[in-house]
C-alpha cells in the first residue's frame, strides 16, 4: 500500500536504528514514553524493542480509550443496555471491559441489545432504522475520537432524532499527563507525543511539558519508521541538552491542530469539574460531557444509571501500568489472574493496553545488545 | 539508582515461565453464558471444546482434537469428520452456503490424508424461505460434491419458524479413506520441519465481511472456497511420509492453526511475516479495520509441514497445482520456546502471535 509501506521499511529503520545507537550515552539509562495506545501497539506489533539498544527503555503511557474507563462507567453502561426497548452501541474493544458484574459482552449474552460499531454515525443509522427503539453510543477517547461524536449529535439535532442519545465518556489527552508529570514516583526522559490527538489539538497544548517540567516532546505517527525517527529526535534533543515539542508527524499534524473539529467539540462539550480514570483516580478537567444546549441527547440524563463509584480490583495494577511505574508483566495478576481472555484490569482488554499488547506479542524471551 | 538490568529480565524471564506453564494446561470452561467468542475458533472455543466436550465423552479419537478422526473397524481406516454451515450472508462473493458445506467438511477429510468419500447432509431450513433461494443452493452442493469426487449419501431436513436459522443453516458429515502414503499428526511434527501455505491469506473471510456491507467498502475479492483434495494428493505425491502435518486454515485463519499446534505438539512455531502471501485488497481492508489478516478465515488454503529434504520438493508441487500458484515458505518449525508462535516481522522486530481472543468476524463459515 503506497503512503504505508514506505513507513515500515526494515532498511531505513536500520539505518535510524544505529542513528539512535550513536546518540545513546554508554551507562546511561533513558525512560522514554510513548503516551498513547495506537504506539503502544505499534511498538509490539512490529517489534520495535528489538531494534532498540538495551538501554533504551519505552514505557507505555495512559493513552489507551478503553484503559481509562473505570468500572463503575461500564455498570452505567450495562443498566442502560439492559433497560427495555434500548440498543445500546459502542466500539468492539469496549465490549469486553470488565464491570463490577461482567461486561457488555457478557451482558448482550444475558439478553442485552448490544452492538459493536465502527463509527458513531453507524449508531445513529441504527437509531435510523430503529424508530421504536432508544439508540444509545457509548462515546468514549480523546480528542481523537470526540470530534466524530460532536458531529454525530449535531447531525442527530439537525435531524431531530429523538430516540438517540450518547452516554459521554470522551477524556481529554492533557490533564492525565500534567497529573503524571507531578507524581512523584515517576522518572521519564521524554515523550512521545501522540500523533491522533495532535491532529485536532495541534502541537500548543504540549508545551508545558518543556516548559514546566524539562522533557522533550517530538508527536509521532504510527508507522513503525515514523516511532524510530520520534526516539531518534527524542535522544538528539537530550544529547543536545535541548527540550522543544517537535513534530515528526507533519504529514498530518498541523501545529494549530484542526480548528474546525476544536470549534465543534467546543459547541457541544463542556469540561466535567472531575472525572474518574481507572487506576489514576479523579483527575480535574479531564473528562467531557454534553453542554446544555445538548442535555436533551445525553444518556445519563434520559436514562437513570447507577452513577456508583466502584473500587478497582485489589489485586489489579492498572494505575501503576499505566503511569508507568511498573511493566506490565510486574503486575502481580498479569498472566495468571489476568489474561486477555478473562481480563481484571482494562490494561489487558484493548490491543492498545499495555498489559494485553505486552501479553498478545512481546511475552516471549529477547536477547539485546547491552550498550 | 535503576535495578540491575540483568536481575529484572531473570525476573521476568520466571514470571513468563509462570505463565507459560499456566498456559499449557487444559483450558477450563467458565464462562456463566455461551457468548459469540466461544464460536471465533480462538481461547474461547479451546476452553468448550477441552473444558467441556472432550472429558465429557472421553473419547480416543475424540481426544486427539484433529479435524478429522480416525475409526477403524476390521482393516479399514476411514477418517470421518462433521461440521455445521451459519454464514451470513448466504451468498457471498466466490461461492455460497452450499458449496461451504461441502468443500469445509472435504476439507477436514483431505488435511488429515484422507480421500472423501462421501457426505451426510443435513438442513435445517427458515420457513418462508424461497424455493429459488432453496434450489440454489442445492444444485451449489451438488456441483461442489461432484467437483470434489464425493457422494451425498444420506441426508435430513428440518424446517424451523420464520426468524431462526438465516435462511437455512447445513450440517454435513463427511466419511474418508486414509491415504497410505504419509502418517499425518501434530505428534509427527519435528523441529527443522518447514512451513508452508497453499495461498494468499484472508480472503473468504473478506469477502464476507464485505458483503455483509457493514463497513461501505467496495472491492473485489472472492472466497477462496474449494476442495483441497487436490492440493493435498499433489503434496503427498511430492514429499510422501516426509509430510508430517496439514491443517485447513478456516476459522481463526493461518494464525490460529499454527498456535494449536504448536501447543499440540509443545514445539514453536517462527513465522516470517513478509513472505506470507497477501492480496493486496485483504491487505488494504484488514489495515482499515485493524484486522490481522492472519487470523482472517479461509476455506481453500492450507498449511503443510514438511521434513526439510523435501520442502523445495513440495512446494514445486503446490505451485504447481491450481489455484495455488502464490503459495510459500512462510516459516519453520523449532524446539524453543515451545507452544509458542513467534514472527519475524517485516520491518526486523520479533513478536507473538497469540490465539485468538475476541472475534473480529462472527459467523463466517
Amino acid at each position: 500500500m503506497r503512503f504505508v509501506d514506505e513507513f515500515r521499511d526494515a532498511e531505513l529503520g536500520r539505518a535510524v536504528a544505529m542513528e539512535i545507537l550513536s546518540l545513546v550515552e554508554p551507562g546511561r539509562q533513558y525512560k522514554l514514553m510513548e503516551v498513547c495506545g495506537g504506539h503502544t501497539h505499534s511498538i509490539y506489533k512490529y517489534g520495535i524493542d528489538d531494534l532498540l539498544p538495551a538501554n533504551v527503555e519505552l514505557v507505555h503511557g495512559p493513552g489507551c480509550p478503553v484503559c481509562e474507563i473505570p468500572m463503575g462507567r461500564v455498570d452505567d453502561g450495562i443498566a442502560i443496555a439492559h433497560t427495555d426497548g434500548v440498543i445500546f452501541t459502542c466500539f468492539g474493544d469496549m465490549m469486553r471491559v470488565p464491570g463490577s458484574d461482567g461486561s457488555l459482552l457478557d451482558a448482550k449474552a444475558a439478553g442485552g441489545d448490544i452492538r459493536m460499531v465502527y463509527s458513531p454515525l453507524d449508531a445513529l443509522r441504527i437509531a435510523k432504522q430503529n424508530p421504536d427503539r432508544e439508540v444509545v453510543f457509548f462515546a468514549i477517547g480523546f480528542e481523537t475520537t470526540a470530534p466524530s461524536t460532536a458531529l454525530t449529535l449535531k447531525r442527530a439535532r439537525a435531524e431531530g432524532l429523538k430516540n438517540f442519545s450518547v452516554m459521554c465518556s470522551h477524556v481529554t489527552i492533557v490533564p492525565p499527563l500534567r497529573a503524571l508529570l507531578e507524581s512523584p514516583d515517576l522518572r521519564l526522559d521524554g515523550f512521545i507525543g501522540p500523533g491522533h490527538v495532535s491532529t485536532v489539538v495541534g502541537a500548543r497544548p504540549f508545551q508545558f511539558i518543556p516548559a514546566d517540567y524539562g522533557k522533550p516532546v517530538v508527536i509521532a505517527g504510527f508507522e513503525p519508521l515514523d516511532i524510530l525517527q520520534a526516539i531518534e529526535m527524542i535522544l538528539r534533543q537530550l544529547a543536545g541538552g535541548r527540550c522543544d515539542v517537535e513534530n515528526q508527524y507533519k504529514r498530518v499534524v498541523p501545529f494549530e491542530g484542526n480548528l474546525r473539529a476544536l470549534e465543534v467539540m467546543a459547541e457541544v462539550f463542556e469540561l466535567r469539574p472531575h472525572f474518574e480514570w481507572r487506576g489514576l483516580g479523579f483527575i480535574s478537567h479531564s473528562g467531557l460531557k454534553l453542554s446544555d444546549a445538548y442535555a436533551d441527547l445525553d444518556a445519563e440524563v434520559r436514562f437513570s444509571v447507577p452513577g456508583v463509584r466502584v473500587a478497582d480490583p485489589k489485586a489489579c495494577q492498572c494505575g501503576e501500568v499505566l503511569k508507568g511505574v511498573i511493566k506490565p508483566w510486574e503486575c502481580k495478576v498479569f498472566g495468571t489472574g489476568c489474561t486477555p481472555e478473562r481480563p481484571i484490569g482494562t490494561c489487558m482488554v484493548s490491543s492498545e493496553g499495555a498489559c494485553a499488547a505486552y501479553y498478545n506479542f512481546g511475552r516471549f524471551a529477547r536477547e539485546r545488545e547491552v550498550v | 539508582m535503576s535495578p540491575d538490568p540483568a536481575a529484572v529480565s531473570e525476573r521476568e524471564q520466571k514470571i513468563l515461565g509462570i505463565i507459560e506453564t499456566a498456559r499449557a494446561k487444559r483450558a477450563k470452561f467458565r464462562d456463566k453464558r455461551i457468548n459469540m467468542a466461544h464460536g471465533a475458533g480462538g481461547k474461547a472455543t479451546q476452553s468448550l471444546i477441552e473444558g467441556l466436550l472432550a472429558p465429557a465423552f472421553a473419547s480416543d479419537a475424540l481426544n486427539e482434537l484433529a479435524d478429522a478422526a480416525t475409526i477403524t473397524t476390521g482393516d479399514v481406516e476411514l477418517a470421518f469428520t462433521t461440521d455445521s454451515y451459519v454464514v451470513k450472508p448466504m451468498r457471498f462473493p466466490g461461492g455460497s452456503i452450499g458449496e461451504l458445506a461441502v468443500n469445509g467438511t472435504v476439507n477436514d477429510l483431505a488435511v488429515s490424508g484422507a480421500r472423501p468419500v462421501a457426505l451426510s447432509l443435513s438442513l435445517i431450513l427458515e420457513e418462508g424461505l424461497g424455493a429459488d433461494e432453496l434450489r440454489a443452493e442445492i444444485d451449489a452442493i451438488a456441483g461442489a460434491a461432484r467437483a470434489a469426487g464425493v457422494a451425498i449419501a444420506t441426508g435430513d431436513t428440518k424446517v424451523v419458524e420464520r426468524g431462526h436459522a438465516d435462511g437455512m443453516y447445513i450440517c454435513t458429515t463427511g466419511v474418508g479413506r486414509r491415504d497410505g502414503r504419509a502418517s499425518l499428526s501434530p505428534a509427527g511434527l519435528r523441529p527443522g520441519d518447514r512451513i508452508l501455505l497453499s495461498g494468499p491469506v484472508g480472503e473468504h473471510g473478506t469477502a464476507i465481511m464485505l458483503a455483509r456491507g457493514e463497513f461501505e467498502l467496495d472491492a473485489e475479492i472472492e472466497s477462496d472456497t474449494c476442495s483441497l483434495w487436490p492440493v493435498v494428493d499433489a503434496l503427498l505425491g511430492a514429499a510422501g511420509a516426509d509430510l508430517h502435518c496439514m491443517r485447513d486454515a478456516t476459522r481463526g485463519g493461518v494464525a490460529s492453526v499454527l498456535n494449536e499446534l504448536a501447543r499440540a505438539a509443545a514445539t514453536s512455531m517462527i513465522v516470517n511475516e513478509a513472505s506470507v502471501p497477501i492480496a493486496p485488497v485483504v491487505h488494504a481492508a484488514a489495515e482499515l479495520l485493524g484486522i490481522d489478516p492472519m487470523y482472517v478465515a479461509n476455506e481453500g488454503r492450507l498449511v503443510a509441514f514438511v521434513a526439510p529434504q523435501r520442502s523445495d520438493a513440495a512446494l514445486v508441487a503446490l505451485r504447481a497445482t491450481p489455484g495455488c500458484e502464490q503459495a510459500a515458505l512462510i516459516g519453520e518449525v523449532r524446539r524453543e520456546p515451545p507452544g509458542m508462535v513467534i514472527v519475524e516481522t517485516s520491518f526486523g522486530g520479533r513478536r507473538v502471535m497469540d490465539q485468538l481472543v475476541g472475534d473480529p468476524l462472527p459467523r463466517i463459515c
